[in-house]
């Protein structure tokens, strides 16, 4: 088995396009996998403190956009000791290069992990082509 | 300077003028956020997780992001002053047959102490995980909590 590794503290990166908003704030890149299987697109990406109702997929012709906003309870009395990550929202936008059936998108959100299925159109689908001789 | 800069090197185009703009913008942003008293950045222990502390009169309140546990893979235990948060991230394998486009999330092992500036309640510690947020209830021991002292 391969040895396990220490997780390493990174800062937040800021987004690099960040959204028009409408209430000031920091705004992040949230770190994504994406990965392809024969039939699908699944991209999962890490937005601890987003609920799921703060969240929002946006599939627009080949452009993917996904946008998390957190809203943080404030503690009244309560008073700042140790700031080490910032709290803010989430952006990123992908560029699809296949074609998605956007009928079938799952998307699922647990313990601040989105998973998003995106499930290939029938005709990006890889299909073995034969040769006929003649 | 962004003149001198275009001026030694031609070929520097705007883009690069307004690169430095923004980033002056934001070491401005930074500096004022020390004066009013928001020191985000300079103070981070470089250990993970990273954490936010807060307290009132009663208790601490440490707050860490942890993406993707169950909050049966936390461990929590304290001692004195010191309170350690440990665990393992597991990212599940997705099965052979798959191609990566990217990799950025990370799993790994995780093992934190935070010593806390005062003696702490072990026995009342509370821990909640919701959407990938550990917050953890610290009670301050009685002779670390702020008294009143009245003037005869």
């Amino acid at each position: 088995m391969a040895e396990i590794k220490e997780l390493q503290a990174k800062e937040k990166v800021a987004a690099t396009v960040p959204p028009e908003q409408t209430k000031p704030g920091p705004v992040f890149n949230p770190n994504v996998d994406i990965l392809e299987t024969e039939k699908d697109i699944i991209m999962l990406a890490d937005i601890p403190g987003v609920k799921p109702e703060d969240l929002v997929i946006d599939l627009r012709d080949d452009t993917l956009t996904l946008t998390g906003e957190v809203k943080q309870a404030s503690r009244q009395n309560a008073e700042d000791i140790l700031m080490e990550y910032q709290v803010g929202s989430y952006h990123r936008q992908f560029t699809l290069a296949e074609m998605i059936d956007q009928n079938n998108i799952d998307a699922s959100l647990n313990n601040g992990v989105l998973r998003l299925t995106l499930p290939k159109a029938e005709k990006a689908k890889p299909r073995q082509i034969t040769v006929r001789a003649g | 300077m962004i003149l001198k800069r275009m001026l030694d090197f031609p070929n520097y185009g705007w883009r690069s003028a307004f690169d430095d703009l923004e980033r002056m913008r934001r070491d401005m942003d930074r500096l004022f956020g020390q004066v009013v008293g928001r020191a985000y950045w300079p103070t981070h222990a470089g250990v993970f997780p990273l954490v936010n502390i807060s307290e009132d009169k009663e208790n601490f309140f440490i707050s860490a992001e942890l993406p993707g546990l169950e909050s049966r893979e936390i461990q929590i235990s304290a001692t004195g002053k010191n309170l350690t948060i440990s665990g393992e991230r597991r990212i599940a394998s997705e099965g052979e047959n798959v191609k990566y486009h990217r990799r950025e999330r990370e799993g790994g092992q995780f093992n934190r102490v935070i010593a806390l500036p005062n003696d702490i309640e072990v026995d009342k510690i509370q821990a909640s995980y919701s959407n990938g947020i550990l917050s953890i209830t610290v009670p301050k021991a009685e002779a670390a909590k702020p008294k009143q002292i009245s003037i005869k």
